[in-house]
């Protein structure tokens, strides 16, 4: 008789894995070890040192990179909480309340920024905006990522509360909580870990943005993702290496973390 | 008794009297903001266009003739089929396919790969696989230019140990902008295949090599049809996104491989600045992707069935 070890191996898997994890690392590695390069050039290796990080944060171009950090940042905050707050509201609308005609249509609503291409997006997005009169800048940045990071958020929190059996909302309503306490102090808690992956994934999300923001931004307005692509059109240059290593362990460190956090809360949900 | 009077049976009391309200902020944010205006882009590509960006509000059908019709510089010749325009999505579905291909081809071995292995393992791999994902898709873009270019360390460390004898030549090439795409939605085929391939009862393919089926026979024959769905699934999440790119062949692909996202970038940021055409092309790629999803709609409503 085969064993099962027999028909979960087979040959040249492993190797295909290990290929895959090399073309998902090699250029980020690549470019981290080329931003600590001394050189003016990105072709010549001349040794290690701090210099484009140094330039990063206090060169020519420090103050635009400093601006685009602080609109990137600032709107990703600002975004992400008013994203997620609309979204825990709607799944409990759609999770916890009866179903209703429209549901369908609703869900499709609610996912249609995911469905929809970017470009697509971004392009009814400014025709929107020049026709209601909307000026461009900060501000229509903020709406439009506001407007698409909903379905991200959306999607774990109501995944979340599929599995949170309504019985601990049936009791404490047997003990006359009121809808506030019930939310507040059954269900918020809760569902907590879901609004927390809901609100991480929008943060990201918006973080990482290019196209819908190229297009709505106006002139003048810079998020790092724009101010990144503005710079790269002429070339690669070696403080945009540096730029790019440190954004690059942002997003690792964020994304570690929550895989840690969530890691923890379904250990502690075992117990 | 309870406060709140259930007769639907339990965990639709406290909420649902008040689900529209809860409900309508997302309705209104996403209604207004993204629905409206893609209704008013497919008015604006009936539209007349205003020159460098905007429209004149004068019904046309210039922007989908100029998609299909070449008539001449004046527009007084008789029209001929226009193939700019075709070959771009030609181009375009083409090299989705293809990054599709690809995905599956690494993305499929590694998944299984990662879903064989013992429980307490399996997060920490899907961990190591989706990471790069979240690091911001420009700057993954950005670093895969930096290592394949003609004087690129890719080529550099091929050169140095003697695997070839000049440079190769992959930037500004469809393969770049296959290989950017692979890079920019693998997770996309990784996630949904494992997740089809962990629930998969390994003891069917151990009873057919029982009965001296080999091993590439079971994957086809017995894996195959429990595992597909899931496969069907990453080919969508993947097919969809790459249509629509603009980042990686923007980027990777040079000037002689640009897709649908650049042509229409090219309409409203660049020089062309013909907003009804542009609007015109979003709406084809719409459809497009719509018509995609709804063939994965349809699958997952016959699947759910059986």
């Amino acid at each position: 008789m085969a064993k099962v070890a027999y028909v979960k191996n087979y040959p040249g898997f492993l190797t295909l894995t290990l290929v895959c994890l090399t073309v998902l690392y090699a250029p980020l590695i690549i470019v981290t070890i080329y931003s600590f390069n001394s050189s003016p050039s990105i072709i010549i290796w001349e040794g290690l040192s701090l210099r484009w990080y140094k330039d990063v944060f206090f060169g020519i171009e420090s103050a635009k990179f400093k601006a685009a950090a602080w609109n990137s940042l600032s709107i990703a905050v600002m975004a992400s909480v008013t994203s997620t707050t609309i979204a825990t509201a709607a799944a409990i609308g759609m999770v916890r309340g009866k179903a209703f005609r429209g549901r369908n249509a609703s869900f499709v609503l609610i996912s249609m920024p995911i469905m929809v291409p970017e470009i697509v997006t971004a392009v009814a997005t400014l025709i929107f905006f020049s026709a209601i009169g909307f000026v461009l800048g900060y501000t229509s940045i903020l709406v439009a990522h506001i407007v698409f990071c909903v379905p991200f958020a959306y999607l774990p929190i109501a995944a979340r509360l599929r599995g949170i059996e309504p019985v601990y909302e049936d009791a404490a309503s047997d003990l006359y909580a009121s809808r506030f306490q019930l939310f507040r102090y059954v269900l918020f808690p809760m569902l907590l870990p879901g609004i927390l992956a809901g609100l991480l994934l929008a943060f990201i999300v918006s973080l990482d943005d290019f196209i819908i923001t190229n297009f709505v931004k106006g002139a003048g307005v810079e998020t790092l993702p724009t101010a990144i692509f503005g710079a790269v059109k002429q070339g690669i240059k070696p403080n945009i290496m540096a730029l790019s290593t440190i954004l690059l362990f942002v997003s690792i460190c964020f994304v570690t973390l929550s895989y840690l956090l969530g890691r923890t809360g379904s250990q502690a949900k075992h117990k | 008794m309870n406060r709140f009077r259930r007769s639907h049976g339990p965990g639709v009391g406290a909420f649902d009297p008040l689900k529209y309200w809860l409900i309508l902020p997302a309705w209104l944010v996403i209604g207004f903001f993204l629905l409206a205006p893609v209704c008013l882009m497919f008015v604006f590509s009936f539209l007349t266009k205003e020159f460098r960006g905007g429209v004149i509000w004068e019904f046309s059908l210039a922007a989908y003739d100029q998609f299909l019709f070449d008539r001449g510089l004046f527009g007084d010749e008789p029209p001929r089929i226009q193939w700019t325009y075709i070959t771009v999505f030609v181009r375009s579905i083409t090299q989705a396919a293809m990054a599709t291909l690809l995905c599956l081809l690494i993305g499929f071995p590694t998944a299984f790969y990662i879903a064989t292995r013992p429980p307490q393992l399996r997060a920490a791999w899907l961990f190591l696989v989706t990471v790069p994902y979240w690091v911001n898709l420009l700057i993954r873009t950005v670093s895969m230019k930096f290592l394949l270019r003609d004087t690129g360390p890719l080529n550099e460390f091929l050169l140095a140990f003697g695997v070839i004898g000049e440079p190769l030549s992959i930037i500004n090439t469809s393969l770049a902008v296959q290989l950017g795409l692979f890079y920019s939605y693998l997770p996309f085929m990784v996630l949904p295949i494992y997740a089809t391939v962990e629930r998969y009862d390994f003891t069917l393919s151990e009873a057919a090599t029982d009965l001296y089926a080999d091993k590439w026979t079971v994957l086809r024959r017995i894996m195959l049809p429990v595992v597909g769905p899931g496969i069907v699934a990453g080919s969508i999440l993947v097919f969809v996104p790459s249509l629509g790119a603009f980042l990686a062949p923007n980027l990777l692909g040079g000037a002689k491989n640009f897709m649908i996202g650049s042509l229409i970038d090219e309409q409203f940021n660049g020089n062309a600045g013909n907003w009804p055409f542009g609007s015109a092309t979003s709406m084809i790629l719409l459809s497009l992707v719509l018509m995609a999803l709804f063939v994965y709609a349809r699958q997952v409503a016959r699947q759910e069935r059986n």
